[in-house]
């Protein structure tokens, strides 16, 4: 193939097929683009569309005045008392996301410090891989383990605790036997694992941002290890790691299969126990949208979705802007 | 931290593979020969379970074969029966060619597909209300394929199957009054068991579904408590209710699988899961004061005696025959009585017909009971109202 002639005329043409390709591909990457919006607000739209029926009917804060969930009280006509009450719902979904939460976020950041400066280097790949892959594992597997494995394995100690603290004043009620297994804690344990690797992930990256100076100048002042990474590594990382916990926040509260399978399904009012049976928002959609036979149940489902939707976006977004931000700072 | 929790993950898979298998309901239909069977150690006393005359009542065809039928029909509903159909179809599909899909997608969606008229024939384990009936197109028949029963089934270490229970004690214990196994309701139900100082773990349905409608029209028969707790006999039944006390589990399996797992559960499971599963199970106290355990003989009988309406749409619970289990119910297949299309209209009859009669002899196999002889008369006369186009499709 012989080279073009660099005359006006074939820079002329070049560019003018350069100009059409490139037209043609703004337009579809613009596209694709324009369908990730289209979709989430399609979403959003169906949802609060489909709950619309049940939100004219009893109100839109009704749904979140009452602790109530009883759809065989529903009728076509009454509209008070509300019998689709969904605060125990987010009660559930707070509760075992904040289990979570408590249990992930020291763990993560310890798993991410030793593998951003403890580890040797030759197992750092390897190690991170690994707990990558625990993201890769399917949450239906997670609900199989939760029920086979996880919870013969804390039944002892549940039961232990309720007859231990479940009658001590003032916590009491919030371990409050009898423990069967399936329950707020379990699901939390397992939304704990569940949320271990994105955690682990985001914390990694911020503590890979702390400037080697920084370490170096703390370790030549005579800090041990762990001293420069109190001191050094930490306070620098601090919204980094408030990001990455709301962001593993967010994949927990949205979490379906495997809490529905290890939180016990206990939808008619809020269980204050940790160690009872409950409901999230997510788990009493999954469990009963297939049946919703009752007047305005499948609408009130919506409406839990809707709510749930609105959830998931607000911690997301929180997530992202922590995190943002802490990039910005570092840099 | 990592590498240990990753250890611990592998077997859990491998177990969960494992249970997958387990609780695939496929299992539960391994072809002819089941019967009813009786557990092995149990304690259940004299019953007329071993009978098994009743289980292969070899209806005669009711019409001649019906030729020029479309080669495939649909219907879609009840989970309930859906081992059943698919024994069912089958087995019709060998004999005759024709094609019928059948989506197990539970009751609801069966009277909703039925309704917008998305399938030939729908299926539904209580039968359609008369506002349901309005909102079809046109008058809807309901004809009931099979009877089953709905069982209590325990787990309780060094307990066998055969534990005796009262209409009034299910509601109470599923009404939270009742709370541990040495309850002296209980025990002085049966005497000679030990039965342990722990928490009963009540199992229900967290879904809707035929299952529970049948179990709690049962406990709002007998048990007064079980209504005033719920509120009244209009909340206390039907396939959703505000359960007060216990574990949801999703589907027969999930139920299944939550007793299984949890030492002290008692919750509710129609009788093939029950079997299948080789779970322990208790007899109910029926109207005659008997304990009957439930088995296809057992279940047989809880429709003699009731007098059925004209849309045969009626409760089979709480039989006042002595040899009747009390939980006993049945699904109805529901199709448009006028079809216009007169070849899916001549194979929706041919189909039925044989189901109501030589696909009777394979119910009990799966651990669902035959019709009676009065209701599959019945159900024939159902049949026979068909019409294609305004013109009766058998005459």
């Amino acid at each position: 193939m012989t080279p073009l002639a660099d005359t006006p005329a074939t820079r002329r043409r070049v560019r003018a097929r350069w100009r059409d390709t490139d037209t043609v591909f703004r337009y579809a990457v613009r596209a694709a683009a324009a369908l990730v919006v289209v979709v989430l607000v399609a979403t959003a739209v169906f949802l609060v569309a489909q709950a619309w029926p049940a939100l004219r009917h009893y109100g839109i804060l009704s749904f979140l005045s009452s602790d109530r969930w009883a759809p065989s009280e529903a009728t076509t006509t009454a509209r008070h008392p509300n019998p689709y009450g969904i605060v125990q719902f987010v009660y559930g979904t707070a509760v075992t996301s904040l289990i979570a939460m408590v249990l992930a976020v020291p763990v993560a950041v310890a798993v991410s410090l030793y593998l951003t400066e403890v580890a040797p280097g030759w197992l750092r790949k390897p190690l991170s891989g690994l707990v990558d892959l625990l993201a890769a594992i399917p949450s239906v597997v997670y609900g199989f383990w939760g029920i086979f494995a996880l919870i013969p394995a804390v039944r002892p100690a549940g039961v232990w605790l309720s007859r231990t603290l479940g009658s001590a004043p003032g916590i009491g009620p919030v371990f409050a036997g009898p423990f069967f297994g399936v329950s707020y804690l379990v699901a939390g344990l397992v939304l704990a694992i569940m949320i271990l690797p994105i955690i682990t992930a985001i914390c990694r990256e911020v503590f890979a941002t702390v400037p080697t100076a920084d370490k170096e100048s703390a370790l030549a002042l005579g800090a041990t290890r762990w001293e420069m990474l109190r001191m050094a590594v930490l306070p620098r990382s601090r919204s980094g790691i408030t990001g990455a916990a709301v962001l593993g926040l967010g994949r927990a509260v949205g979490e379906t299969i495997a809490v529905t399978m290890v939180i016990g399904n206990s939808v008619l009012s809020i269980t204050k126990s940790i160690l009872g049976p409950g409901a999230t928002m997510s788990s009493v959609i999954a469990n009963e949208f297939t049946e919703s036979t009752e007047p305005f149940h499948l609408q009130s489902l919506m409406v839990v979705g809707a709510w749930l939707l609105v959830i998931a976006l607000i911690v997301n977004t929180v997530g992202k802007l922590i995190v943002r931000r802490t990039g910005e700072d570092i840099a | 931290m990592a590498r240990k929790a990753l250890a611990g993950l592998v077997p859990a898979i491998a177990v969960a593979l494992v249970a997958t298998g387990c609780g695939n309901t496929n299992n539960v239909s391994s072809g002819p020969g089941g019967g009813s069977s009786s557990v092995s150690g149990a304690d259940f006393g004299h019953q007329i379970c071993g009978r098994t005359g009743d289980n292969k009542p070899g209806f005669p065809a009711p019409f001649p074969p019906l030729p020029d039928g479309a080669k495939t029909l649909s219907g879609a509903g009840s989970t309930f029966v859906a081992p059943m159909m698919s024994y069912w179809t089958k087995t019709y599909s060998q004999a005759t060619g024709v094609q019928v899909a059948y989506q197990s997608i539970g009751s609801g969606g069966g009277v909703a597909q039925i309704q917008a008229g998305t399938v030939d024939f729908g299926q539904s384990d209580t039968g359609m209300t008369p506002a349901e009936q309005a909102e079809a197109k046109g008058p809807v028949l309901q004809i009931p394929l099979l009877l089953g029963a709905v069982v209590p089934t325990y787990h309780l270490s060094g307990v066998k199957s055969g534990l005796k229970f009262t209409g009034d004690v299910l509601g109470k214990i599923y009404a939270g009054k009742i709370k541990t196994w040495n309850d002296p309701a209980l025990t002085a139900l049966n005497p000679g068991v030990k039965l342990p100082k722990e928490p009963i773990a009540v199992v229900h349905r967290s879904d809707g579904s035929g299952t529970t409608s049948l179990w709690t029209e049962y406990l709002s028969k007998e048990s007064p408590t079980w209504v005033s707790t719920l509120g009244g006999p209009s909340e206390s039944k039907g396939k959703t209710v505000a359960w007060p006390v216990g574990i949801g589990g999703k589907g027969n399996e999930g139920v299944s699988g939550q007793i299984n797992q949890t030492e002290g559960a008692l919750g509710f499971l129609e009788l093939h899961y029950v079997l299948a599963q080789n779970s322990t199970y208790g007899q109910v106290q029926n109207k005659a004061g008997r304990f009957i355990q439930p088995c296809v003989a057992t279940v047989t009988q809880a429709v003699n005696g009731i007098t059925f309406p004209a849309n045969l749409n009626t409760s089979l619970t709480d039989s006042a025959d002595p040899n009747a289990y009390p939980i006993a119910g049945t699904s109805y297949a529901l199709f448009y009585r006028n079809q216009k299309d007169a070849a899916k209209g001549t194979a929706l009859v041919d189909f039925f017909s044989w189901v109501l009669s030589k696909g009777q002899d394979l119910n009990a196999s799966l651990n669902y009971a035959p019709l009676g002889k009065n209701l599959q008369k019945l159900a024939v006369d159902q049949l026979k109202q068909v019409t294609i186009n305004g013109k009766p499709a058998v005459t």
